[in-house]
């Protein structure tokens, strides 16, 4: 029988991590209204990422979890950061 | 009463959902590359055509997801503390932030649709390709996005009534783990098409 580690978080770090989340949120929402054109995609990119690899750590408990299922996130997240550049690359150089 | 415990593998079982997860990053990130690069095409007509959207109701709905996340997760901690009452009540808040979620949606497509701005009206066939586009994608990654959610909903109502059974308790609680990974998948997926979709400048 493979249960695993038993980690309880507190429901404390769950709200704090709501809260920075839901900083980045606003963050967000109000960049555009600064008018930085092209960087405001970047922005917005980065700090969906951020917030993305919030979720995964804190609520996903990626924190916690064994190193395999963290490798392997890891390694699709690659993979699809890969597929993205390469035909991205592909594209802009037609 | 004593029961035989059947070989079971908790940690297979959640590595299996992590697997699928993985599929559905894959077909979502798809979705996001073609939706990159038709907005590099027609960089005017996306801008112009994702002013069309309500940016207050996105706003709420990403909102109230990271909200549905947080309770989801904290249902879990709850279950391992045994405090089945409290589980309950997380994950029946999550469940109602599932259904203002759908409510938002109703409102925001059934405003979209009353101006006669969805695939294949006969306003969307006279307008230009940039705007059939920018329409086509809009509907069918935040539609696919609302079907992940609804399976979610049900994944954790399923959930919610075992562990009001006590099937789901302390000591069996890997279904409500990937019940809630699964649902995080759902907001991940949100935090990435709301600022795809609404805040493009």
């Amino acid at each position: 029988m493979t249960t695993g580690e038993k980690h309880i978080t507190s429901y404390t770090t769950y709200a704090k991590v709501l809260i920075i989340l839901m900083i980045l949120t606003t963050i967000t929402i109000t960049a555009p209204s600064l008018n930085l054109t092209a960087f405001t995609v970047l922005i917005a990119m980065v700090i969906a990422s951020t917030k993305a690899g919030i979720v995964l750590t804190y609520f996903m408990h990626l924190k916690v979890e064994n190193l395999l299922t963290r490798v392997l996130v890891v390694m699709v997240l690659g993979l699809y950061a890969s597929v993205i550049i390469l035909t991205f690359s592909d594209y802009i150089f037609r | 009463m004593e029961h035989i415990e059947l070989e079971r593998d908790d940690i297979g079982a959640k590595l299996g959902m992590w697997v699928f997860i993985f599929t559905e990053i894959l077909l979502f990130g798809g979705l996001f590359l073609v939706y990159a690069i038709m907005r590099h095409r027609y960089a005017q007509e996306f801008h112009i055509a994702s002013q069309q959207l309500n940016t207050f109701i996105g706003a709420v709905n990403t909102l109230v997801l990271l909200v549905s996340s947080m309770t989801v997760a904290m249902s879990i901690s709850a279950v391992q503390k045994k405090d089945k009452r409290m589980a309950t009540i997380l994950l029946l808040v999550t469940l109602l932030c599932a259904v203002i979620f759908l409510v938002n949606k109703y409102f925001e497509w059934g405003h979209k649709i009353g101006m006669a701005l969805y695939p294949g009206s006969d306003l969307m066939m006279q307008l230009k390709h940039g705007y059939v586009l920018f329409f086509s994608l809009y509907f069918f990654m935040t539609g696919l996005h609302l079907l992940h959610l609804v399976i979610g909903a049900i994944i954790l109502i399923v959930a919610l009534v075992k562990v009001r059974l006590g099937i789901i308790n302390d000591e069996h609680y890997v279904l409500l783990e990937n019940g809630a990974l699964y649902w995080h998948l759902v907001d991940l997926i949100w935090i990435f098409l709301f600022p795809l979709l609404y805040l493009i400048t």
